[in-house]
């Protein structure tokens, strides 16, 4: 049974938002989780953070950039098309509860799986913080949400074009400064950002979570293809995961297993690019 | 008429296979199946023994003698009848059944070592694939029963359950984890010993039994066993042995180190060797190294050697009579040039500076006193460690049962490595729920799953037809 895609928007250059027709996964959906998705018959299964859900509508709402064969494909497709395939809920879910104050960092398209855990823990009680980061301001989206879903909100653009001229952990680090009782930080985004996060954290002893992203097959335990070390012990991201304890991750790991298949990825995208018709 | 014993040929006919020097490099069906001549005289070899010990060797019970007899008298759409009146995917296992280790193994003309056995597989398989060029007739259904039976798992226990409890007349919904149905045939075994054109024929088969079938559905996640429990009167749960063990040594995270149920996943499931027509690659290594010597060790090492590999070995820390795979796939793989290193075991993964393999450090061993298991503890030698170069290795040492139903469901019974506690109708400690296969036993067969699967399905029948509906 196919998905059918409702509505399709790209919300910065490259970057699109599209809202599927998945009543079931809809209904099960918590902050943090994330889905397989599979585009046709030769499509490869590949992973995308929640970055919203409703159960009325029947409907999860992915955001994705644009980077190799598939992301490219997905964003070929429009409202009323459909994909084949879509399963989810999986992963463990973001533990919602209150903490207190929280710090929620969102960096790139980590922005939209911050998005509904921010929301989450506004919800629950706590103070929510939250920080947005992107390299420049026409790439930087859901300002607006992030802004309802906060108590406060910074936003930082590599480029200075917008907000902090520099890098969310400026942010982090600030806030922390100020006297700020921070009890938990939560950061999405990439590896690299997740890592320098976790830098500036770890000398306060501030709890930190992060959701990784590794490369998956199946989704559900089943292959090992998304092994991360955490805390020296292998762990499966998506079942075990996605989020970690940030102090105890091995980045290295994780951004060197990411690499693995850059010349397929290279190699699938040049044979795409040779099938479609020229312009 | 029938022919006298003694004027019977002692031998099968072999089975036309690929030459081995063409196959290596292709992903196509490796042994070719019987023609009807070749089919009929096999046939006529039967004893039709008046107490068939084949039957009792079968896990699911098929009539053999029968569609044997069938065969022998030409009579293939008969044969076809008796096959599938007990067996709802002779396609499949008359191509993946360690026949030699059941119905063929006690069957009377290879008792003695006189003769070969009867080819049950091979005429098994004859049958099923008459059938498929001849087109497929559905039975008829039994009256509806107004009952609703949920499987969890689509493979090959699942399969057989749901086909089973069709055929009786229940509503049957079955909810699968991946984007298709087969479990292990179709992301384990690669295309070249089951292809997936079988598999998906004989799905259907079941799915016009009028089996609903939902595919992308994760129970543990998408719902639970109670939740299931409330819209249907029985579950059965096939969720088989998913989980990849590791070895636990140094360098399994390295880049090019997978699980066999990782590479087998992108090579058939996800049809890796058509890259980049289709979209998920694999890492064709120059040298590959498969640790671990079961069927799922052949078919990897099998794998990677059709991907290009110009050198693949199996690293397996018993000797060849230890080795757990069907000895026809053990000479398959020989002939095809798969390097076997026998008793030898991995110390550790060696990598570069950008985390890629680059080779195994390995040991050798020697076996010792047989341990509780029977089989003889491999120990190892002293001195004798050494570096096997490899820029792929692929760890098929074998899989546990995956969690994600057991955790969800706090009343269901588990036992050591978290298999799911059933009696042997596979009732489990759950009132309504049932299960068989991988997820009960641990890694084993596909026919030992259907086998449970068809045992299963009788005790769901009288339990919900016993059940007070609610």
């Amino acid at each position: 049974m196919p998905f059918t895609i409702l509505k399709k928007q790209e919300l910065v250059p490259t970057v699109h938002q599209m809202d599927i027709a998945a009543p079931r996964v809809a209904e099960k959906a918590m902050p943090g989780q994330f889905v397989i998705l599979r585009i046709d018959e030769c499509g490869e299964r590949i992973p995308l953070t929640i970055a919203d859900f409703d159960a009325a509508d029947g409907t999860v709402t992915l955001i994705f950039q644009e980077i190799g064969k598939t992301t490219r494909q997905l964003a070929s497709l429009g409202a009323g098309d459909s994909i084949a395939d879509l399963a989810g809920p999986l992963g463990c879910a973001s533990t919602i509860e209150k903490f207190g104050t929280v710090v929620c960092v969102g960096g790139g398209v980590g922005i939209a799986p911050i998005f509904p855990i921010a929301r989450g823990l506004m919800k629950a009680g706590n103070k929510v913080i939250s920080i947005i980061g992107a390299r420049s301001a026409d790439i930087l989206f859901w300002e607006e949400r992030m802004k309802e879903a906060s108590s406060e909100l910074h936003v930082t653009t590599d480029d200075g074009t917008k907000g902090h001229h520099g890098f969310v952990t400026d942010i982090v680090q600030n806030v922390i400064e100020s006297g700020e009782q921070v009890d938990r930080v939560i950061a999405i985004g990439p590896p690299v950002m997740m890592r320098a996060v976790a830098g500036v954290t770890k000398p306060f002893g501030i709890k930190t979570v992060v959701s990784l992203n590794p490369i998956m097959v199946d989704g559900t335990g089943m292959c090992g293809a998304c092994r991360v070390l955490v805390g020296g012990v292998t762990k499966f991201a998506c079942v075990d995961g996605p989020e970690f304890d940030a102090h105890e991750v091995d980045f290295t790991l994780l951004m060197s297993r990411l690499t693995m298949y850059l010349p397929e990825e290279k190699e699938a995208l040049d044979y795409k690019v040779a099938e479609e018709p020229a312009v | 008429m029938k022919m006298k014993t003694e004027s019977k040929p002692e031998k099968r006919p072999k089975m036309v296979k690929q030459s081995p020097s063409e196959r290596r490099s292709n992903f196509e069906e490796v042994a070719l199946g019987y023609n009807r001549y070749e089919a009929v005289a096999e046939a006529n070899r039967c004893l039709n023994c008046k107490k068939p010990p084949c039957i009792e060797g079968c896990p699911v019970g098929v009539d053999i003698p029968r569609f044997i007899r069938q065969i022998a008298e030409e009579d293939f759409d008969s044969a076809v009848l008796t096959l599938k009146s007990t067996n709802s995917l002779p396609a499949i296992c008359g191509r993946v059944c360690p026949q030699e280790t059941q119905c063929e193994a006690v069957c009377v003309l290879g008792k003695g070592g006189k003769g070969d056995p009867i080819a049950i597989g091979g005429l098994e398989r004859f049958v099923a694939d008459y059938e498929m060029e001849e087109g497929v007739t559905i039975p008829d259904l039994r009256a509806s029963t107004g009952r609703r039976v949920a499987v969890v798992g689509a493979g090959p226990a699942g399969l057989t359950a749901a086909a089973e409890l069709a055929k009786m007349g229940h509503a049957v919904t079955v909810f699968e984890s991946l984007h298709a149905a087969g479990g292990v045939l179709v992301y384990g075994i690669p295309e070249f010993r089951l292809p997936k054109s079988i598999v998906a024929a004989e799905v259907d088969f079941i799915r016009r039994l009028g089996v609903d079938m939902l595919m992308n559905s994760v129970i543990g996640k998408i719902g639970t066993v109670d939740e299931l429990l409330r819209e249907y009167d029985a579950v059965f749960l096939g969720t088989g042995a998913g989980l990849p063990s590791f070895l636990g040594i140094d360098g399994e995270n390295l880049n090019g180190v997978y699980s066999a149920n990782e590479f087998l996943t992108r090579v058939n499931l996800m049809k890796a060797y058509l890259f980049p027509e289709f979209d998920t690659p694999v890492k064709k290594g120059r040298r590959t190294i498969v640790v671990g010597g079961g069927n799922v060790a052949m078919d990897s090492a099998r794998c990677a050697l059709r991907l290009g590999a110009g050198e693949v070995t199996i690293v397996y820390r018993r000797g060849e009579d230890e080795l757990p795979a069907r000895a026809e796939e053990v000479l398959n793989a020989k002939e095809e040039g798969i390097i076997f290193r026998l008793l030898t075991n991995p110390i550790r993964i060696l990598g570069d500076e950008n985390n890629w393999v680059t080779c195994m450090e390995c040991v050798n061993m020697e076996l010792c006193e047989p341990d509780e298991s029977g089989r003889c503890r491999p120990v190892p030698v002293p001195e004798t460690e050494h570096i096997i170069p490899a820029d792929v290795v692929v760890i098929a040492i074998g899989t546990s049962p995956n969690p994600l139903v057991s955790m969800t469901t706090p009343d269901l019974e588990t036992a050591g490595y978290g298999t799911i506690v059933a009696d042997e109708t596979g009732a489990t400690s759950k009132p309504g729920v049932f299960a068989g296969g991988d997820i009960v036993t641990g890694s084993a067969t596909v026919i030992s799953a259907m086998g449970a699967g068809k045992v299963a399905a009788k005790a769901i029948d009288e339990y919900v037809k016993g059940a007070v509906r609610l």
